[in-house]
């Protein structure tokens, strides 16, 4: 009844070409954001922004990044946590070196580095396909762990091994550091992640996403259409480890405060992302979030039913999420390789006929 | 002798039983994807899932006993018997068979005709889903696995070498059972897809898929077959490292240390695994021995095969052993 382009017509090439083709979802879409700059900053608490929208969030980013490389590029990455590992150390390193310079800018910086280490480590990519690759940026995982363990330049010589995130502030509130208020923290990354979401999904529909689509589906095919494998692959992996290495610095900088490396950013951290565009959807920038909010809210619930209501031990109910998450993955992969993004695009189509379908 | 010869021979030496380890569990990666084309992640927590059964088994404890406790107040944990160890693999590679059935029942006959990577994302979930049921079944606390092989200091060698250099070498008997059982492991691996039966159409099958079936071949039976096999190998790969270091969640990770080894000798060649795995063995040991742990702190095992591989695999990308890749548009 509302879901519908009729009438809806577009008279220059500005409107043909926008975000949101669709009104209703436009509308939808400003709503969103008006629900989530207006109205959850002034209502959110500590623990809700630390255990749902802080993760969320960041995770939202860093399946963005991911998705762009493995959903829009066909080209499967393990090493997801050792590129944020790459941007957390390097949001510290210019927060430690330039103390004057804002926050803002060092988490930008950050993920530019980290598209550096992406690119050197996504060179292989043009010799190696499929899942050697996949094995291939294992390396780069286990290497910046390593890396970021051993050599103490990089944690600055503290005794620990540890890196803490000194205070930083954002128009005089603090965004790092111990003293932060949760709505400071949670707005901080809502910029982000809004900024990276609408970048990645400009990106995808233009000439840029179209060549990373076409490598995905056939490179040799692609290569001899005109397609340039280096350049598409390298920005795949330059982009991707853009936003990743901005989800990095966020996850240390601003919601943990203080990270070891090999706890953090370890294989885990690679799976788990992955599994939220696999849940979420390969090749889609909403898939991105759902995943994201899928995966972070599931282990909350498994506690609060699990824990709280069955009370259960912890220790099984997080064995139960290991079953859990494992089966989800095979099931969406049998029923619905194209994850939550698919259910909801099937949805959207019936809307669009609702409430009439013939 | 220079004394820092004889330790480089050590090393080596040491390093050689381990890759004979590595290679056990590129073994049952190769069987897989040789037959169906999968390259199974889970492999590794197949072997942790065995090693688990097998403790769990030979112990008497009650399966899923923590869980059935939470729900029922009960206070449950063994079944008060010792099952001697033969009879408990026996028993092992009877559930690591019923496992191989299940998965190709429940997830890969649905994923049949699918691209490989999606295959593949599919056994990390299969690794994920086993994890969590090993854990749930058996408890997650570290076990000690002792099935009656011999371990510690070989004196003999230890004897011998000190005659001739000076210094005795320190070589665990483990290893050296281990590289035996390998050996015979691979022998009889060999053997079977070469002169039975069931071996000849697993080769048919990892040949060509449709040919296979056209002459009467159950894809469904020789998957499972396959399956069962990696299933067996997983568990002589963790009664293998169990026994050396307690059956413990780490176990599974040693999966990620066969993948360099598979890079290294191609996915689909049996003999690949073998020599990919007393590269990466020697490689490591040596690299750590000569450069890591002198200049860059130590732990560089973490990282070195993967980076070997790495490396070696932008100038031969089929791996050593592997069938050359052909790509049709």
């Amino acid at each position: 009844m509302f879901y519908r382009e009729a009438g809806d017509f577009k008279t220059s090439y500005i409107d043909d070409g926008q975000t949101f083709p669709i009104r209703f979802d436009r509308y939808r879409f400003y709503a969103v954001l008006a629900v989530a700059f207006l109205v959850v900053p002034f209502i959110v608490g500590d623990y809700t922004a630390n255990a749902i929208l802080l993760p969320f969030l960041i995770y939202a980013i860093a399946a963005i990044g991911l998705n762009i490389l493995t959903g829009y590029c066909g080209q499967v990455s393990l090493g997801t946590g050792g590129f944020m590992a790459v941007g957390a150390y390097a949001c510290y390193k210019l927060m430690t070196a330039f103390p004057e310079v804002s926050i803002f800018i060092h988490v930008i910086l950050s993920g530019g580095v980290t598209a550096a280490v992406g690119v050197l480590f996504g060179l292989p990519s043009l010799r190696i396909k499929g899942f050697y690759l996949a094995v291939a940026t294992l390396a780069a995982q286990f290497f910046l762990v390593w890396l970021f363990n051993r050599v103490p330049w990089f944690y600055n010589y503290s005794a620990s091994g540890q890196i803490s995130a000194p205070e930083r502030e954002v128009f005089g509130v603090a965004v790092t550091g111990p003293h932060t208020e949760a709505w400071a923290t949670y707005l901080f990354c809502l910029v982000f992640c809004l900024g990276t979401g609408l970048v990645a999904r400009n990106l995808t529909r233009g000439t840029l996403g179209r060549s990373w689509m076409a490598i995905r589906d056939m490179d040799i095919a692609a290569e001899i259409i005109g397609v340039n494998p280096l350049r598409a692959k390298l920005t795949a992996f330059a982009v991707s480890s853009f936003f990743v290495g901005i989800a990095g610095a966020l996850f240390f900088a601003v919601y943990l405060g203080a990270v070891e490396v090999g706890e953090v950013f370890g294989i885990q951290k690679s799976f788990l992302v992955l599994f939220m565009i696999i849940i979420g959807g390969l090749g889609s920038i909403f898939g991105s979030f759902a995943g994201a909010a899928f995966l972070v809210l599931l282990p909350v619930i498994l506690k609060l039913v699990g824990v709280n209501l069955l009370g259960f031990p912890t220790d099984i109910v997080a064995h139960f999420q290991l079953i859990i998450v494992g089966s989800l993955i095979i099931l969406f992969l049998v029923l619905e390789p194209h994850g939550i993004a698919r259910l909801w695009n099937v949805t959207r189509e019936k809307l669009r006929l609702w409430p009439f379908p013939h | 002798m220079p004394e820092q010869l004889i330790f480089a021979m050590e090393v080596t030496l040491n390093g050689l039983m381990a890759g004979v380890l590595y290679a056990l569990v590129a073994l049952g990666f190769v069987l897989i994807f040789k037959a169906s084309g999968i390259f199974n992640f889970a492999q590794g927590v197949m072997a942790l899932f065995a090693a688990m059964t097998l403790v769990g088994i030979m112990d008497g404890q009650v399966p899923f006993s923590h869980l059935i406790n939470a729900i029922f107040g009960t206070d449950l944990h063994h079944f008060g018997w010792h099952i001697p160890a033969l009879l408990a693999i026996v028993l092992t590679t009877g559930v690591m068979v019923g496992l191989a059935w299940c998965v190709q029942q429940f997830v890969m006959r649905h994923l049949v005709n699918q691209p490989p990577i999606i295959l593949f994302m599919a056994t990390i979930g299969l690794a994920y889903f086993l994890e969590g049921l090993s854990d749930l079944m058996w408890g997650s606390e570290i076990k000690n696995l002792d099935v009656g092989l011999p371990q510690g200091i070989n004196l003999w060698i230890d004897e011998v070498t000190f005659n001739i250099f000076g210094y005795g070498f320190f070589i665990d008997n483990l290893d050296i059972v281990a590289t035996i059982i390998a050996a015979l492991l691979v022998v009889s691996l060999m053997a079977f897809s070469q002169y039975t039966k069931e071996g000849r159409a697993m080769r048919a099958v990892a040949d060509d898929h449709q040919a296979a079936l056209s002459v009467g071949i159950s894809l469904n039976f020789i998957w499972v077959l396959v399956w069962s096999l990696a299933g067996f190998v997983a568990l002589v790969a963790g009664i293998m490292w169990g026994t050396k270091s307690g059956v413990q969640f780490s176990l599974s990770l040693i999966a990620l240390k066969a993948l360099p080894v598979l890079m290294l000798g191609g996915f689909t060649s049996i003999p690949g695994a073998i020599v990919g795995g007393l590269i990466i063995g020697v490689g490591e040991q040596l690299f750590e021995f000569a450069i890591g742990a002198p200049y860059f702190g130590g732990a560089t095992q973490n990282w070195f095969a993967y980076v070997l591989a790495l490396i070696f695999l932008v100038f031969r990308p089929q791996g050593l052993f592997g069938e050359k890749i052909i790509e049709r548009v």
